[in-house]
Parts: C-alpha cells; sequence; structure tokens
C-alpha cells in the first residue's frame, strides 16, 4: 500500500502534490563572493565588506569552502555533480540587495538530480519507504535585512546576511502529504548536518522552505501550485501544506481557480496570504555574470571532496543494525541528529576498549544507556546536572563497573547523578559512596548460610520441587547484604548451596 | 643638461621624466610643479574633473627623497599622470563623470592606479570622461564637454576629443599630462588616442585588474596606458598589469617587460588587412593612412596578406546589445541607499526614492543603455537578442582566431572619421555608435589592440591607425605600433590656444 493521504471534499477525495525548494545556509567562515564574517547575531552592518555593500568597482571572488560544501552536499544526495556550472545575476531592485542583483545559478546548477529515501515509519505516516527526487542544487547569495521597527519613518537595512552563501535545494513534486514533506525536511536536515555543509538551525534562518503545493483527484493531471515563501520550520510546513491544501480544494469546489502565485505564512494565525501573483511576477533577467568565469571543477577537487564525506545517515543506519544488532528503533533514533550519534560512537568506542570488547558485543548496552538511562537521570536532575561533567568517560567508567557487575544498575545510575552534579570521579564514588556490589564470596555466604538457617522449612519446599522459591533465598540474602550484593553472584552461590534445581 | 623651464619640461614623456629624475637631470617636483601648473592653465579643455596637485607633490616629494637616500625607483618614478575618474582613488572623489556618484568618495584604490602610485607615479587629478564611459566623444559627462586641443589649420571652432577617455586623450595631447589612464570598453581608449594624435593601449582583456574601477560593460572593460609614444604605453602598461586576486577575470600570466622588448624589426611578421574593414563610405583620408600603414610596415619588414573577419558587420551590433545588457546590471547599485545621489521626496516609499535618485542622477545616454540593456535581457526577448548576440561574439572570436593562422597582428583605420564638432553627432546616438565601428571587433574577442598616430588629414586633425594582436600579444602590438611610429614622423602637436 502506497501512501493514502487524502482530503475529504464536497466533492470526493482529493490529493495533495508539495515539491520543496529548501534554502540552506552554507556553513562557511566568509560568505560565498567576500571575505566578510557570517557569524549569526553580530551587531548590525559589522560583517559587510566592501563587495558586499556592492561600492563601485568591487567584484565577486568564489569561495572555494562554499563550493565545496555545496559539491559534497549533492554527493551526500547522489546526486549528478556538474563539471562545469556558472553563476548567473538574478536582477531586481530592493533596499536589502545592494548590487541590485542577486548572484545565482539558473541556467547551469552546480548539482544536478538526486534523491532522498524517507525511511517506513508508520507512526509519523510514511507507511513505507519512499525516494524524493532531487531536481537540483544551486549556490546563490543571501540578501540582507530591512528593520523597520528602527525608526519612525524610514527603514533601516543590515546587511550582515547580505552575501551569505546558500544552497537552494530543489525537490521534485514528489511528496503527498503533510507527514512526507515533514520527514523530507527533517532527513534532508540530518543529512546536510552529517555533511556539515548547513547547521540546519531553522530558528535562526540556517534553512527555510518555500512550499510549493496544488491539489488533484488521483490519477488526474497536476493542479496549478502555490508557493508560500520562507517557511521556517517543519511544523510550519506541515502546517502550510494542510491549510493550502484545504484553501485550494474549497476554492476549487466553490467553482474558483487556483491561480499561480507566491503566499506568506503568518504563524500566528496559522494562514497563508498571497503576497503577489504570475501576472506581477518580476522579471529578474537573468543572464551570466560577466565578473565571473565559469566554475570548472577538477577531477582532483570532487575526489577530495568524496573522499571528506563521513558515513552517511542510510550507510549509519544500516551498519547500526547490521553490524552492531541494534534495534531499528534504536539505530533510528540514535542517527536521526548528528549530537546523538557522536555521543553514542565516541561512548561505544571508549567502553568497547575500556572493557576490551567488541563495538558490536556492548553495542546495546551502551545505546540503552545512551538512550534510556543516561536521559533519564538527567532529566530527573534537572537544573542540578551540570552537563559539562557529562564526559565520554565518565560515562564508560560507569558502563565497565556495571558491565564487570562491581555495580548494579541501581547504584550506576546513582553514580552517575553525583557525578552530574560533582564531576568527581565514577570509581571514586563508588569507593567512597559505597556504591559498590558485594562480590566477596565469603561475606554473601555467611549471609545466605543465615538466611537458609533461618528457613529450613523453605529450604525444604524448594528442594521439594517448589522451585519459585528461589527468588524469595534472593531476596533475603540481597536484604540482608543491603541490596549491595552482585546478584549474579548471590545466584550462583544459591544454587550451590541448594543443590541443582529439582527439575 | 640644461636646467629646463616648465614649458619644456612638460614637453617631456614617460621616459624622459623617469630618466632624467633618476640621473638629476631635474628633480620629480620641479615636473610635478610644471605639470600642475599646466592644468591649472588648461582649464578651458575641462579635461579634469578633480585636479589634485597636492597629490602630485607628495608623491614626486616621495621620489626626490628616495632618490636623495639612495633607494630603487619605480619604473614610473617622478611621472605625474592624469587618472580617468572611472578609477576609485582612495580619498579622492570618484564620479564616473554622473551626477549620482557627485561627491563619492571611496575609501579604498583601484588596484590599477594601486600599482602606479607603487611605480612611483603621482595623480594630477580626476579625468574627465563620458558619464560611466558610455560616449564616442565625452559630450555625456555630468560636469561638462571635454574639449580637444586640436583645431582645424585656421579655425577656432571646438573639436571633441573622442570618448570614453576623453578627458585623458586631450591632456596628453595638450602637454598637460604626460600620460593617463583609459579605460576601453569598445574602442574608449583607441578612437580618443586617435583623435587626438596620440598612442592607447588596449591589453588582453584581463591583463590589467578591473578591481576597483567603476564597471560598464564587465565582460569588455579593460583598463590600459594614453600616452604620446609607444614605449611610454610599453612602460606604462607594465606598470598597470598583473594578475589580481580581487579580479576573478584577471589574468594569472606573468607580466613582461614590453618596454626593454620593443622591437621594429618585423623581418618574418605577417600583417593582415581585413578586407571587411574597408567599408562603403569611409572618409578617403582613412583609406590612404591605412595604405600608407601598409607600406611602412612592409617597409619594416612584413609581409602584408589580405585576410578576412567576416562576422565584423554584426560585431558593432552585437556589442551595443552586450554592453548594455551588462551595464543596466552593473549600474543597477547606484539606488541612492548607501552612497552617491539620493533623492528622497516627502513622503516617499522606496520606489518612489529609486526612480527620482536614478532620473536625477543618470544623463540621457545612460539612461539610454539601461533601457536598451534592460529590454534586451527581458523574458521574451533575450534569446533574440543577448543569446544572438553572445553567438555573435562567439563568431566573432572565432575569425581572429582562425585569421591567426594566417597573420600575427591585424592592421586596420582606429576609427572611420577624423575628430567632428561637439553636438555634431549628438542628435543621432546611431551616427555616434557608428564610431566604434572598427574598434569593438577587438574588443568583443579580447584582444589586445591600440591605436598609433598616423598622420593629419587635410584639415590638419589627426588620424590613428590600429593594430590588433593575438592574445596576450601585446609585444606583437607594440612592436608593429612602433614600426609605424619610427615612419611616421608623427610630430604634430596642438597649437596652444587654452
Amino acid at each position: 500500500m502506497s501512501n493514502n493521504y487524502r482530503i475529504q471534499g464536497a466533492t470526493g477525495e482529493w490529493e495533495v502534490v508539495i515539491g520543496l525548494e529548501v534554502h540552506a545556509q552554507v556553513t562557511s567562515q566568509s560568505k560565498l563572493f567576500s571575505s566578510a564574517a557570517t557569524e549569526f547575531g553580530a551587531e548590525p552592518n559589522t560583517q559587510v565588506s566592501l563587495i558586499d555593500a556592492a561600492m563601485p568597482g568591487m567584484l565577486p571572488v568564489p569561495n572555494r569552502e562554499c563550493i565545496r560544501q555545496a559539491v559534497r552536499t549533492g554527493m551526500a544526495i547522489e546526486a549528478e555533480i556538474n563539471r562545469y556550472s556558472r553563476f548567473d545575476r538574478k536582477n531586481y531592485f530592493y533596499a536589502d540587495l545592494p548590487q541590485g542583483y542577486q548572484i545565482s545559478q539558473l541556467y547551469h546548477p552546480i548539482v544536478g538530480e538526486g534523491q532522498i529515501l524517507l525511511e517506513a515509519d508508520e507512526k509519523a505516516g510514511i507507511p513505507e519507504d519512499k525516494v524524493i527526487g532531487i531536481e537540483r542544487i544551486h549556490i546563490e547569495q543571501d540578501a540582507g535585512k530591512l528593520m523597520h521597527d528602527q525608526h519612525p519613518t524610514m527603514s533601516y537595512v543590515d546587511l550582515n546576511r547580505c552575501g551569505v552563501a546558500l544552497m537552494e535545494i530543489v525537490s521534485k513534486p514528489d511528496m503527498r502529504s503533510p507527514a512526507e514533506a515533514g520527514a523530507y525536511v527533517r532527513k534532508l536536515r540530518s543529512i546536510l548536518r552529517y555533511v556539515g555543509s548547513c547547521d540546519g538551525n531553522m530558528e535562526q534562518g540556517s534553512m527555510r522552505a518555500d512550499v510549493n503545493v496544488s491539489v488533484r483527484k488521483p490519477g488526474e493531471e497536476f493542479g496549478t501550485r502555490t508557493e508560500t515563501k520562507n517557511v521556517n520550520s517543519v511544523r510550519f510546513v506541515m502546517a502550510v501544506i494542510e491549510g493550502e491544501a484545504r484553501r485550494q480544494i474549497e476554492l476549487i469546489e466553490d467553482g474558483g481557480t487556483v491561480v499561480q502565485e507566491t503566499r506568506l505564512y503568518d504563524p500566528d494565525r496559522n494562514e497563508t496570504r498571497s503576497m503577489r501573483s504570475k501576472e506581477d511576477a518580476h522579471d529578474y533577467r537573468y543572464f551570466p555574470d560577466p565578473d565571473l568565469l565559469p566554475l570548472e571543477l577538477e577531477e582532483s577537487f570532487l575526489e577530495e571532496c568524496r573522499a571528506s564525506l563521513p558515513e552517511l545517515p542510510d550507510a549509519k543506519r544500516a551498519r547500526y543494525t547490521g553490524e552492531l544488532g541494534l534495534t531499528d528503533y534504536n539505530a533510528a533514533v540514535l542517527t536521526a541528529e548528528v549530537e546523538t550519534f557522536a555521543r553514542f560512537e565516541t561512548l561505544l568506542a571508549e567502553t568497547a576498549k575500556r572493557l576490551g570488547k567488541s563495538g558490536a558485543a556492548v553495542a546495546t548496552q551502551v545505546a540503552n544507556w545512551t538512550l534510556s538511562v543516561a536521559p533519564g537521570v538527567i532529566k530527573s536532575l534537572g537544573e542540578e546536572a551540570k552537563l559539562e561533567h557529562n564526559t565520554a568517560s565518565a560515562n564508560a567508567a560507569i558502563l565497565e563497573m556495571a558491565d564487570s557487575g562491581e555495580i548494579s544498575g541501581g547504584q550506576a545510575k546513582e553514580i552517575y547523578e553525583i557525578v552530574l552534579k560533582t564531576g568527581r570521579d565514577p570509581a571514586e564514588i563508588a569507593d567512597t559512596e559505597g556504591l559498590k556490589q558485594q562480590s566477596d564470596t565469603g561475606a554473601i555466604e555467611a549471609e545466605i548460610d543465615k538466611v537458609l538457617a533461618a528457613n529450613q522449612d523453605k529450604v525444604e519446599q524448594y528442594r521439594s520441587g517448589k522451585d519459585k522459591l528461589f527468588g524469595f533465598f534472593v531476596g533475603h540474602t540481597m536484604k540482608a547484604m543491603q541490596g549491595k550484593a552482585n546478584p549474579q553472584v548471590v545466584n550462583e552461590l544459591l544454587k550451590a548451596k541448594l543443590g541443582p534445581s529439582p527439575q | 643638461m640644461m636646467p629646463k623651464n616648465a614649458d619644456e619640461l612638460t614637453q617631456l614623456g614617460v621616459r624622459e621624466i623617469r630618466d632624467g629624475v633618476a640621473s638629476g637631470d631635474f628633480t620629480a617636483r620641479e615636473i610635478a610643479e610644471a605639470f600642475n601648473a599646466a592644468v591649472e592653465q588648461a582649464a578651458s579643455l575641462n579635461a579634469f574633473i578633480v585636479a589634485t596637485p597636492e597629490k602630485a607633490l607628495e608623491a614626486a616629494d616621495a621620489v626626490d627623497d628616495a632618490r636623495a637616500s639612495g633607494k630603487d625607483l619605480g619604473p614610473m618614478a617622478g611621472v605625474p599622470i592624469g587618472m580617468k575618474d572611472l578609477f576609485c582613488t582612495k580619498g579622492v572623489q570618484t564620479t564616473a563623470a554622473s551626477h549620482i556618484l557627485e561627491g563619492f568618495v571611496p575609501q579604498y584604490e583601484s588596484t590599477v592606479s594601486q600599482k602606479l602610485w607603487d611605480a612611483g607615479a603621482g595623480m594630477l587629478g580626476k579625468l574627465n570622461l563620458d558619464q560611466f564611459a558610455m560616449g564616442s566623444s565625452n559630450e555625456t559627462s555630468y560636469f561638462g564637454n571635454v574639449t580637444s586641443p586640436w583645431r582645424k589649420t585656421g579655425s577656432n571652432a571646438d573639436f571633441v576629443a573622442g570618448g570614453s577617455s576623453g578627458g585623458s586623450s586631450a591632456s596628453v595631447a595638450a602637454r598637460i599630462c604626460p600620460a593617463a589612464t583609459g579605460t576601453d570598453t569598445g574602442g574608449s581608449i583607441r578612437q580618443p588616442a586617435a583623435f587626438t594624435g596620440i598612442v592607447g593601449v588596449k591589453p588582453t582583456y584581463g591583463r590589467c585588474s578591473r578591481c576597483g574601477v567603476v564597471a560598464f560593460a564587465s565582460s569588455l572593460d579593460q583598463a590600459g596606458p594614453m600616452a604620446r609614444s609607444v614605449e611610454d604605453c610599453a612602460i606604462m602598461l607594465r606598470a598597470m598589469a598583473g594578475f589580481d586576486p580581487k579580479d576573478s577575470t584577471s589574468l594569472d600570466l606573468p607580466v613582461p617587460d614590453w618596454a626593454s622588448a620593443l622591437d621594429a624589426d618585423l623581418r618574418g611578421k605577417k600583417v593582415g588587412i581585413p578586407r571587411e574593414y574597408r567599408m562603403d563610405g569611409t572618409d578617403p583620408e582613412i583609406l590612404d593612412s591605412w595604405e600608407r600603414g601598409k607600406e611602412w610596415l612592409r617597409d619594416a619588414g612584413a609581409e602584408i596578406v589580405d585576410v578576412s573577419l567576416p562576422h565584423t558587420k554584426y560585431a558593432l551590433p552585437a556589442y551595443y546589445i552586450i554592453a548594455p545588457a551588462e551595464a543596466s546590471s552593473n549600474l543597477a547599485r547606484y539606488d541612492g541607499v548607501r552612497y552617491g545621489l539620493r533623492d528622497l521626496p516627502e513622503g516617499a516609499g522606496l520606489q518612489d526614492m529609486y526612480a527620482a535618485t536614478r532620473s536625477e542622477g543618470f544623463g540621457d545616454e545612460v539612461k539610454r543603455r539601461i533601457l536598451i540593456g534592460t529590454y534586451v535581457l527581458s523574458a521574451g526577448f533575450y534569446d533574440a537578442y543577448y543569446n544572438q548576440a553572445q553567438k555573435v561574439r562567439a563568431l566573432v572570436a572565432r575569425d581572429f582566431e582562425q585569421v591567426w593562422n594566417e597573420c600575427d597582428v591585424i592592421l586596420a583605420p582606429t576609427t572611420p572619421t577624423a575628430a567632428f564638432s561637439p553636438g555634431a553627432q549628438s542628435d543621432n546616438p546611431l551616427a555616434m555608435y557608428l564610431n566604434d565601428v572598427f574598434a569593438v571587433p577587438a574588443s568583443l574577442a579580447g584582444l589586445p589592440a591600440m591605436s598609433v598616430p598616423a598622420m593629419l588629414n587635410g584639415d590638419g586633425l589627426p588620424l590613428g591607425l590600429q593594430i590588433v594582436g593575438k592574445p596576450f600579444d601585446e609585444q606583437g602590438v607594440m612592436n608593429a605600433g612602433l614600426a609605424i611610429e619610427q615612419r611616421a614622423g608623427f610630430t604634430a602637436k596642438p597649437e596652444r590656444w587654452w
């Protein structure tokens, strides 16, 4: 069964067709064509070069790092990399665009067709795996920002963003539900963050989407689409699609027609409104930028880009379930975010090293710790948790003690709490705070003997077949040991003393 | 050597000044003072938008000090020059002869002007030009026309100094600058040089950095020297040229010492005479100068061969599509927002400000080209005009590539006529554009080309000959220019009336 997201209208079911153009800010120290810095949040107009301000006679010079990041991104989505590409000027007047044109790539983009896999996720509304086609990726300059709240009658211009490199990642109209669009944005963001070509920070505007939506009766031709600009969260992307699809359906069912237009999303009212129609769309007068030579990429450059690619989300996930034997769920959660897998892999390596075991041998333990135990403790501590103490070596030390039976699961949590609060050494905590399991067979044996002596009747019952009583002896021994006995040792000793299980 | 008076000093060219300063025949300051005075006395030519005598003196004093302390002197040491007001000069108003940039003082220096200052040159001032380098007669400047120092024999009527580098040509011809920078987009160095009897070199596209040069048409704009001898141009070009990481289109090639390698012996060289340049209606005296040019080059040992550049007649129309297209976009930055003129009517919004500022700030010719350029790039017209013109450009370039199998340089007239009277072509832009008909093909192909004085016509006005060479072969071009210079014996100079 393929995706069956349908909207029920007055005249029957409607299918939604979605394409996304995602603008992703390229991670680089300096802008696409100038050496000005790109840091977010700087004072207005402190990161502006003569080129960005379009001073007379100033010329753009391409930043190799931005080109490299776009190529690496293209490779990460299995796209065709165009050895020849070039920059075009998109001409229009606006106060946030000093040159009077944006340098972009219309005719010859740097990256051609590629694809992104959306894994099946029933809960998220993706019933089966689906491949979303990518049309192209091109590089372009960002514009500056107008500030309308600084002066009663004037608008101010901040050019800090002006000239920052963006990748425009254009999907094919392959998505059919808000869920797919949401999953697509999340997956794309994950890939960009793996590659390191964009920080994916949607709140700061590092990633924003233009959402193209049309509706049709299933099986019919594509309808007329609208484009909602600059949507800056996954939730809003999904909301725009739902709202816009419903608006179009109502319009059509009321006898109207959808006009091709650009719309703006208002998150406060959760609705889109028309910005401009196709009729008053700009004529951008694109033409090749004569200040810039065509980009011709050498094979050695491409090789360098390819070699620098990390393991990507799909491959990593497959390795986690295959090689490491993790569950699909754990693998999916661990690979979704760069920070998560990075923390996991560091801890896995550290733990495996300490224990002298293979990664696969400790992976499940480390995954459980990473995904459930540790976050639980951190959450329960709230403000008290000092995350700077949350080091891989501290975590690994705890896991090591737990693995060897030196401490129990409960003790591990307690030690972890103290580590997070104080940064003390886990082994020292275990010693000092008495948070260790008693594995001293002598001491345990002594207690067992007392327990057995005091419960002769139960011993008889056990030996005559009531094997469920084993738990009773374990419980009493543990209690006598104040919970600090190593349960494994207790089990072994009890078994030896009670004799083999009657069955 | 006898001490020279100011009049004698201003007759000197680049090499003579440099060598004279170096050998102590005179000081750089004496030179600067002489030229500063000449500039001041020549106000009626309107060649300068701003004079900077203090800059000239400052540079001269630095050279004199350096010499006194035995330091090495640069290749332009002690030579004061005029700087076309298209080059941004730090702390000195840079206008491109426009109202929209009136009062604009750059906080940066163009690469070419910086290289000249580094070579020891000083600045006499910022030279007038056609507004944004658009024009062929220096009649489109917001700061008024430049008048040529040349007059017809026995007449007091004014002539144009050519354009767009009209301030440069007039001032070099009038001996108020020993040399000046020019820029050439479709003939703006060569045509004014021809009109005023001086030498002007447009090097291969990319030889000189465009960084800091107010852009007209980026794929064509190229800076070059204007002086009174081939050797002076060769010396100055070397100081101007070189790879610049701040201009992606600049050539990453070593800069030869062209002056030292100048050689007028053309034995073994072939000079192509393109038959398509023999156009109907070309002034017979121009054709006569062309014939003489052939003779001179043959005399220098070259073989003269007939060649064909079949797409020549399409070059001018293609140029007048491509150059305005680029200009329409390049000039979009003059919007009143960040610098230059801002006309903000009471209660006006952003669009009103753009309209008012640009209406007020640009002259008619600039507006005409912005309109043409906007039109040819518009949806629905792009393929028919801009794309077609780019194809023509490729064909024009290919014509030259093929012709280099048959010859080493091409000889042609620089212009179809001698200088004309102010206003004579102002009402007919197409007639004005025809001034560039011989110059534009080399521009479209990005080739090195120069104009060298050939003779005076019957009215006593200079005529120039154009040499076009292979890419990067400025040497071949200037060698041929030198051969003509040596044989033409062009010593005429305008009689001083200003």
